[in-house]
């Protein structure tokens, strides 16, 4: 039977089956080659308005949208953190009321405020991407590094797949974890404890302080940022100490598993949570990983576009 | 108002009245109670198939007057706790400015004079809550306070409230903690654990609750001070409160409904009707609580009544101010929870909302008991009856109830209070 995608939002891969996230791979696959031709626009969003509200700062994941929004055809609007009335007491709710005002069919919405997106589809007719959200989730950058998985891999099912850094503050981590283990991926995250979430352990994946373990035999690496006001908070001594412990080098990748590959969402800090050589390097496919989230952010924009063409119909 | 309420069921656990009688009330004292009395000109309220119970006392409530009376106020408050059957309330001192001098709780016992409420206002323990110097509690004590606690702030400095906690034992104040280690705390917004993990919230761990309970315990025993854990919401420190009672130290501890009846699965929405502190805790924790109340190492039921306003409610989970109502559904939730599910009985989760809380406060005789010739506070009951918790129906000034949508069984259908006698619609 084949999955249909009935869905108004996306704000997590928490709520979405294996065969509603493999639909979106699908479709992203199909879509991959739009942008390779000399004339990179498909008509398929046209007359469609997105807007896309950046309450905090993002520079890959905005371009990313705005530029798949722009492939598909679609107006769009663009609202960032600074210039929004948040700051002048407006509540997001009263904000998004305005913007649904101007009659817009999708928003992607990024938040520094956890189960914001959530909130905001609950209230609103307007189909929600959620670019973002706290420390939750950040659905479309785990179905991009899926998408990539399978890409190179041709599968994801039976992979271990190796989570190391900062998982407590990762939305990428959490929404990762939500989606790898549907579909049937061996996930170990890794970290220093302090950066471990409470009882983590419950998404069903593998739990280690030890970069080693975390490695071994990993057919995937992927490496989150290290932020450094986190010492400042006592999460670890130094990032002397943190890069000594959990960076990812040549050295440690020494009897690294053929074809590994190496993940990063960005930004890199080259030289902390991974070196220059390794970055650069045969196992890297953090750049494909950019390249492939226009694809799949397409893909779910189109999905969700058409769940509103059926409601506007009916 | 005279008035006579017939064949009533009439609990009164400190006098061990537990049965069907005539309930005359006159110049707003308890004039008879008997079987088989003539009403002689009063009002007749008949009572067959309901309860009568004591006023009820909630040792915890914000009526946040001064300050921050778009909230809620005095009047508006009196009102939300007499429809929920309770007469007599504490009032906390996280006012705008708080209740650090005389003159806020001059001001307080003013307003509480015109309102048909027993109000006993708490003073802080340090000037302006912020943990550095004691406030005048004498002072405050001969204006009118009944306890002090600054609330929200746990007193960090323990060297602070080692002195306020003998301040207060010479005083013979009650001593209200909040107790919440605020360091330890961080930015959690709910309690950690798998749902702070799942929902990608910052949590506060159960330890932050323990630890200032032992504390605040350790110096009751050092000082003598009756201390009194407000909102007790752990496994640990139910168990730290359980040691010092079998110790003899004088400390109690009271539990808000919400506690005792839900568990922070219930965050799934990010709605901020479920964001307080302590936050709402696991079903291992519920679990403790309830044995708590079996057991008798609950003392009190107390709401933690918060009123928030609807837009600061509507901000985003992280942001939206801690804290839900509860005086017009923390008798029909406690009935619900501990009495129909048979945890305890009626007499004892009466003596919990009444009795017991007057003891605590140390309140003059009459409070928690229906007596002949004391002041006549009481609550008209019908236990079986079935209600939903709506939105519209709260007549507090914020509708920020956690309860909303809940079915509950028992309601208050009359509160009787200073000479006045309030009917409510079901």
């Amino acid at each position: 039977m084949t999955v249909q995608w009935t869905r108004k939002d996306l704000v997590g891969l928490q709520d979405l089956s294996a065969g509603e996230i493999e639909l979106v791979l699908d479709t992203a696959k199909s879509l991959q080659e739009i942008s390779l031709r000399p004339i990179k626009k498909v008509p398929t969003l046209r007359g469609r308005t997105v807007a896309n509200l950046f309450f905090e700062p993002s520079t890959r994941t905005r371009i990313s949208f705005e530029l798949a929004e722009k492939r598909l055809s679609a107006d769009t609007i663009h609202v960032a953190g600074s210039t929004s009335s948040t700051v002048k007491g407006e509540t997001l709710i009263d904000t998004i009321r305005n913007i649904e005002s101007l009659k817009v069919d999708m928003m992607v919405v990024r938040h520094s405020a956890s189960g914001a997106p959530h909130r905001l589809a609950r209230m609103s007719d307007v189909s929600v991407i959620n670019a973002g959200d706290g420390i939750n989730e950040h659905p479309t950058q785990a179905l991009l590094d899926m998408f990539t998985i399978r890409e190179k891999k041709g599968k994801l099912a039976g992979l271990k797949i190796a989570f190391v850094g900062d998982i407590l503050h990762s939305r990428v981590a959490r929404s990762n974890m939500w989606g790898l283990t549907r579909l049937g991926a061996k996930v170990i995250v890794c970290g220093p404890k302090t950066l471990l979430p409470p009882k983590v352990e419950a998404f069903g994946v593998e739990v280690t302080t030890d970069l080693k373990e975390a490695i071994q035999d990993a057919d995937v690496i992927n490496l989150l940022r290290i932020q450094s006001e986190r010492q400042a908070q006592s999460y670890f001594p130094s990032i002397r100490e943190y890069a000594n412990s959990y960076q990812i080098n040549s050295e440690v990748l020494k009897h690294a598993k053929p074809g590994l590959l190496i993940m990063h969402p960005g930004p890199v800090n080259r030289g902390i949570e991974l070196s220059s050589d390794v970055m650069d390097g045969p196992y890297s496919v953090i750049l494909d990983q950019v390249t492939n989230g226009l694809a799949v952010r397409m893909a779910v924009l189109y999905l969700l576009s058409g769940v509103r063409a059926k409601v506007e119909k009916e | 108002m005279d008035l006579l309420i017939k064949e009533v069921h009439v609990i009164d656990p400190k006098n061990k009245v537990d049965s069907v009688l005539d309930v005359s009330i006159r110049k707003g004292k308890i004039a008879e109670l008997k079987k088989g009395l003539e009403a002689n000109g009063s009002a007749i309220i008949q009572g067959k198939a309901l309860h009568l119970l004591p006023g009820l006392i909630d040792l915890h409530v914000h009526f946040r007057e001064p300050g921050f009376e778009q909230k809620e106020t005095i009047v508006s408050g009196a009102h939300a706790a007499l429809k929920g059957g309770v007469t007599a309330v504490v009032t906390m001192p996280n006012t705008n400015p708080p209740c650090d001098h005389q003159s806020v709780i001059d001001n307080i016992i003013r307003k509480a004079r015109e309102v048909p409420l027993h109000i006993f206002p708490s003073g802080t323990i340090s000037k302006e809550r912020a943990g550095k110097e004691l406030s005048e509690m004498a002072d405050l004590k001969r204006a009118g306070i009944w306890a002090v606690s600054d609330d929200g702030n746990w007193v960090e400095d323990s060297l602070l409230m080692r002195r306020a906690m003998d301040y207060a034992a010479m005083l013979d104040l009650l001593v209200i903690t909040h107790a919440e280690d605020h360091r330890l705390r961080a930015s959690g917004v709910m309690n950690e654990g798998l749902m702070s993990t799942k929902l990608g919230l910052h949590g506060m761990p159960n330890a932050c609750e323990d630890i200032a309970v032992l504390r605040d315990v350790e110096l009751a025993r050092l000082t003598g001070a009756r201390l009194h854990v407000a909102h007790l919401s752990t496994k640990g420190a139910l168990e730290i409160v359980r040691r010092a009672k079998k110790e003899g130290l004088a400390v109690t501890c009271e539990v808000t409904p919400h506690h005792f009846s839900l568990t922070d699965e219930l965050l799934v929405h990010y709605d901020t009707n479920f964001k307080m502190h302590p936050p709402l805790r696991t079903e291992e924790d519920r679990a403790a609580l309830i044995e708590g109340f079996r057991d008798g190492t609950v003392d009190a039921i107390a709401t933690d009544h918060a009123p928030h306003t609807e837009e600061e409610k509507m901000q985003e989970f992280q942001d939206a101010p801690p804290g839900v109502i509860g005086l017009e559904t923390s008798l029909a939730v406690s009935l619900t929870e501990l009495y129909h599910k048979k945890v305890i009985s009626l007499g004892e989760l009466v003596k919990k909302m009444s009795w017991r809380p007057a003891e605590i406060l140390k309140l003059p005789a009459g409070f928690g008991e229906i007596k002949v010739g004391k002041s006549a506070s009481l609550a008209l009951v019908d236990l079986n009856h079935e209600w939903v918790v709506q939105k519209e129906g709260f007549i507090s000034k914020s509708k920020n109830s956690c309860f909303i949508g809940k079915k509950l069984k028992g309601r208050v259908l009359a509160t009787v209070c200073d000479s006045k006698l309030w009917k409510w619609e079901k």
